[in-house]
């Protein structure tokens, strides 16, 4: 176990930066997910904490150690990689202890670390196969046990669920998650999907073009998106945004509806704002959540339906944007059906139309 | 009529039946049958008296003959080892170059360019005990100032000639292990630095194993070179002297074409040519086997 620091860490290759001046710090032990859209830097990140690539600027701080010039090999962590980059020529059984022979561990110290790791991710009876007969499952799992049998201070994971399907994918997170309570080690995960991000993280830092966006506990970022980036990227549906002027503490929207400003907010007549509201505090009226002391109505006309079983998903347009709601205790409904909506002012947020920040922050 | 009977597929496989009965099968047999008879080239009568395996009998107790077959295998060994190692280290010292590599590569395969007679030849001259470069350059280096009979010892003479065939063809090892670093994924390279690796390790542990078939393809395709070496050696020594670099197939073409026994000289060609295919068979088992190991299947 060991703290991770990233203090103002650059990347550049050429003239071309890629990661600008990142800070970031984790405590011993935390679970922390880098997420971002495809492109943005996280894996570069990751390689830089593991030492697969130089970094430009800035310092890497492993426990007390500056790491910069450390190659992997003296940084104490393990690393599973998107695409497994398993030995192919190894059986499982020599892929899980190469590191262990590496470290010059004797053979029933092996043994024994390998056993213990193929149980607890069930690849007893995989152990003499090659990686060339396992599926993708198998070979995410070996993957893992890999980095587990090292018992190392840091774990680094980049998108290691990304090639599974939905299924084996929750499940893959669970004994992630059960992994990290067990072995209590550092963690730096990274995704672009904000569902593992959400479920599996102590704090999620998002990442935009080489920049931290944001970081904080998956409630916070949700709750408190600090721009409308990370409001539409956390949460799914993304969290609606609605184009308007402020009015005598309303907002105006293109087609003259008006919706009060959320509690507490003061904004200056004729600022652009957008209006953000999530699906889940926006609901038809008899389908809703128990009304809170700050809500207001809009009529939409619902263009389609989505019924997920519990709850139904509305696409609705509202002043010429199409919006989505949820509908509890579903009925049907059908396409061109004008319904009156409450909406939870206490829950929404007013983002400068210019800037994108959150004007609450 | 007589055409019409003929099968299609008979028709249209004829052409080739014909070309390979005339290119490969006739010839195949005619050496084959003759080297069980004491055909002299300058007396065509005897073709066509039958002697059984005498011939074979009669290399298998020639002593000048195994020691022709003992220099060809240890020639192969020697050579092709060298070959190996060098062009590995060439492969990876240039799979280093970042700027230039093409040129580099170009400039690789300059000596598999040359007729290995001119070969020969270029190091006829470099290795002569009196206006050679080496004895020039050793002496005017004062390292020495008799001169080395590079050409006319046995082993320094042999020496030569592995010298000669390493320098010519190191570079296909090079080159097709250079096309074996290119195809090596760098997912587990990277996989085994993190895994504690120092890049020695990396590269026994990692590059090694991927690169073996690539070397054993090398080594199978080499190997065939090497074994029906003739015209450098030919050219270098002769194979003398003294028959002190006689090889297999200097040693079958005096007995063919300067004895003129053909019948002989056909006889030895196909114990040499067993030994060639026992060789490759040998390597291609081996490629199999790495490339199992990769996970790779059969072949
Ligand atoms: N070797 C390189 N040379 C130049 N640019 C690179 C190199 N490697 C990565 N990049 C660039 O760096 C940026 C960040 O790449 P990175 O792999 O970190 O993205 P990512 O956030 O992991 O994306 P993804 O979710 O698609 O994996 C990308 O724009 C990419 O094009
Ligand atoms: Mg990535």
């Amino acid at each position: 176990m060991a703290q991770v620091q990233l203090k103002n860490v650059v990347k550049k290759y050429g003239a071309l930066g890629v990661v600008h001046g990142v800070n970031l710090d984790i405590a011993e032990g935390e679970f922390v997910v880098l997420v971002g859209p495809s492109g943005c830097g996280k894996s570069t990140t990751l390689r830089m904490v593991a030492g697969l690539e130089d970094i430009t600027g800035g310092d890497i701080v492993i426990g007390d150690r500056v790491v910069n010039d450390l190659p992997p090999r003296e940084r104490n962590l393990a690393m599973v990689f998107q695409n497994y980059a398993l030995y192919p020529h190894m059986t499982v059984r020599e892929n899980l202890g190469f590191s262990l022979k590496i470290a010059k561990k004797s053979q029933p110290e092996i043994d024994r670390a390998v056993d213990e790791a193929a149980n607890i991710l069930s690849l007893t009876p995989l152990l003499d196969r090659k990686p060339g007969a396992l599926s993708g499952g198998q070979r995410q799992r070996v993957a893992m046990g890999r980095a587990i049998v090292r018992q190392p201070e840091v774990f680094l994971f980049d998108e290691p669920l990304s090639n599974l399907d939905a299924k084996l994918r929750t499940q893959m997170r669970v004994e992630i998650k059960k992994l990290h309570q067990r072995v209590g080690s550092t963690v730096i995960y990274v995704t672009h999907d904000q569902i593992e991000a959400m479920t599996l993280a102590d704090r999620i830092v998002i990442m935009r073009d080489g920049h931290i966006v944001q970081v904080g506990t998956p409630l916070q970022v949700f709750e408190n998106p600090v721009n409308t980036f990370v409001a539409t990227f956390i949460g799914s549906p993304p969290m609606n945004l609605l184009d308007g002027t402020v009015q005598a503490g309303q907002v105006v929207l293109a087609d003259g509806t008006t919706i009060p400003l959320p509690p507490g907010l003061h904004i200056a007549d004729g600022r652009r704002v957008q209006f953000g509201v999530r699906a889940d505090n926006i609901m038809p009226e008899g389908h809703a959540l128990p009304p809170t002391a700050h809500m207001a109505f809009v009529d939409m006309a619902v263009t389609l339906t989505e019924p997920l079983g519990t709850e139904t998903l509305l696409y609705a347009t509202l002043a010429g944007t199409e919006i989505q709601a949820k509908m509890l205790n579903p009925r049907p409904v059908s396409p061109g059906e004008t319904m009156r909506f409450g909406v939870a002012l206490d829950k929404c947020h007013i983002f400068d139309a210019d800037t994108g920040l959150n004007l609450r922050g | 009529m007589f055409r019409a009977k003929l099968p299609p597929w008979l028709v249209l496989l004829l052409p080739a039946f014909i070309i390979i009965l005339a290119v490969v099968a006739i010839p195949l047999i005619l050496s084959l049958y003759s080297s069980f008879t004491p055909y002299h080239l300058t007396r065509p009568d005897t073709l066509w008296k039958w002697t059984g395996s005498f011939n074979y009998i009669k290399a298998a107790s020639d002593a000048n003959f195994w020691k022709a077959f003992g220099r060809t295998v240890l020639l192969l060994t020697i050579a092709l080892n060298t070959e190996m190692l060098l062009g590995l280290g060439l492969a990876l010292m240039v799979s280093k170059v970042t700027r230039g590599q093409r040129a580099l590569r170009t400039a690789m395969m300059f000596p598999m360019m040359f007729s290995p007679i001119l070969v020969g030849f270029q190091f006829k001259f470099i290795f002569n005990d009196n206006v050679g470069l080496v004895n020039n350059a050793l002496q005017s280096l004062g390292l020495t100032d008799v001169a080395i009979p590079w050409l006319v010892d046995g082993n320094l003479a042999m020496f030569a000639i592995i010298f000669a065939e390493v320098w010519t063809s190191t570079s296909v090892f090079a080159i097709l292990i250079l096309a074996g670093l290119f195809a090596i994924p760098q997912d587990p390279l990277e996989a085994a630095k993190v895994d504690g690796c120092t890049p020695w390790q990396s590269f026994r542990f990692v590059t090694l194993p991927f690169l073996m078939p690539f070397i054993y393809i090398a080594m199978a395709i080499r190997s065939l070179d090497v074994a029906r070496a003739y015209d450098i050696v030919q050219v270098m020594t002769n194979g003398g002297p003294a028959r002190r670099t006689e090889l297999l197939w200097t040693l079958i073409g005096r007995t063919g074409y300067v004895d003129a026994r053909m019948g002989y000289a056909n006889a030895m060609g196909y114990i040499a040519i067993l030994m060639s295919i026992g060789f490759t068979i040998y390597f291609f088992l081996k490629l199999q086997t790495a490339r199992r190991e990769l996970g790779m299947g059969e072949m």
